[in-house]
């Protein structure tokens, strides 16, 4: 049901049955490896390709789910999913395989919650029983298409962010216990004409507030109201950015309730991720992993998950068009 | 210069030259082992797609633009270099 301007109200509250979290190397030499359902030591996952290791892993999140969600991938009725990848061939090669009814998106990192929120839509207006909703990123796919080739010796700035390798999937259903999703904000494309792509963070974190200021005003709730508002992928530098920005906007939201997935899933011992983690697999196997285990320990009851996606092609880039950014909050409650 | 393109090469190979490209910067950069990398590491990336339509025609990706403009400025070079031979002969 939609609430204000851009909101969603899901009354019939679906519910995360399982979720699954794939990662790989670096990921699990991260602080949240604990909450990673497979971890791969390899970045090829046996495959001759990183495209193909993505889809690998987009596989094994989904087939994991499902098993863990004790159902059969038959009962699925439709997958919802979304990557990097041009003409997002990992989702669709995956989907592929599931031979599950599939609908392919496309929000780059925010993929993660569009597909969380879209796949809450269907459940909540009765129009399918179990949804799978997931997302994959792979650091060297990405690096290789949206930059140079991964053996390549370019100097990064600290602004630049580092994809995560990992993919995260959630199993919806319209009853059962679980995380309920309760409402979901979807963002607009939100431009402040950063023409950087080592500085993804800044471009994106626009985005963010403009999402979440609309998910306050919609529902009329504060950030007290949430135990957490993670944003997806905005690293040490959008993160700086959104909270400055929000508070300009009025809402100071509290450093222990104010995070974001690309600081968490990695360590500061690990240099090389710069400004922190990015891509789809970003949010998605923190959210699915990390935050939604300390849902089920009862640490965390209502949780904001604000997947930030940056729009751009290596094509607009080289065209000099700056990097339109995007946000959309989907928010998961938990009472035991 | 051989015995840094063989190196630059190597150090590609084996995964360890972009990790020193992001500590010394222009200092790999700058030198043959750059030029001998990026026409490396374009080959390694590209071989999942081929040797002919993989390798072959992605291997100058990023080296390609230096030939192009290499070859160009030495042509204006060598048109200068020729006028002033003609003119100082005269």
């Amino acid at each position: 049901m939609l609430h204000g301007h851009q909101t969603w109200v899901f009354s019939n509250r679906p519910t995360i049955l399982s979720a699954a979290a794939v990662g790989g190397p670096f990921e699990a030499k991260g602080p949240l490896a604990e909450d990673f359902d497979i971890l791969h030591g390899d970045l090829w996952l046996g495959q001759d390709s990183y495209e193909k290791a993505e889809k690998k892993m987009l596989e094994e999140a989904c087939e994991t789910a499902i098993k863990k969600a004790g159902l059969q991938k038959q009962d699925i009725q439709f997958f919802l999913s979304g990557d990097l990848m041009n003409q997002i061939i990992s989702s669709s090669f995956a989907a592929r395989t599931l031979a599950i009814p599939y609908l392919g998106l496309y929000g780059a990192c925010s993929s993660s919650m569009e597909s969380l929120a879209l796949g809450s839509l269907i459940i909540d207006s009765q129009s399918g029983n179990y949804v799978l909703c997931g997302t994959s990123s792979h650091n060297a796919a990405a690096e290789k298409q949206y930059r140079y080739p991964t053996e390549y010796g370019s100097q990064k700035p600290p602004t630049a962010q580092w994809t995560v390798t990992g993919a995260g999937v959630a199993v919806l259903g319209s009853q059962g216990e679980g995380p309920q999703v309760t409402a979901a904000t979807i963002g607009r494309v939100v431009d402040m004409g950063v023409t950087d792509p080592f500085n993804m963070g800044s471009a994106m974190a626009p985005a963010a507030v403009d999402t979440i200021t609309a998910h306050f005003r919609d529902l009329r709730v504060s950030p007290g109201d949430y135990d957490l508002i993670a944003t997806g992928d905005l690293g040490r530098v959008g993160h700086k950015i959104a909270g400055d920005l929000l508070k300009k906007h009025g809402l100071e939201i509290p450093d222990n309730i104010f995070t974001d997935c690309g600081l968490l899933i990695y360590c500061e011992d690990q240099p090389v991720v710069l400004a922190g983690g990015s891509g789809c697999g970003c949010s998605a196997t923190v959210a699915y992993g990390h935050i939604l285990n300390r849902m089920k320990k009862g640490e965390l009851k209502k949780v904001l998950i604000v997947a930030t996606g940056a729009l751009l092609s290596p094509l607009s880039y080289q065209q000099r068009e700056s990097i339109p950014g995007i946000a959309h909050a989907v928010s998961i409650e938990y009472d035991h | 210069m051989a015995v840094l393109i063989l190196l630059s090469v190597i150090l590609t190979a084996s995964g360890v030259y972009d990790h020193i490209a992001q500590w010394a910067g222009a200092g790999t950069a700058v030198p043959v082992t750059g030029f001998a990398n990026s026409i490396a590491s374009a080959a390694i990336e590209h071989r999942s797609e081929g040797f002919v339509l993989g390798v072959g025609a992605s291997m100058f990706q990023l080296a390609g633009s230096v030939i192009v403009f290499g070859v160009f400025a030495a042509f204006v070079v060598a048109l200068i270099k020729t006028a002033l031979t003609l003119l100082g002969g005269s």
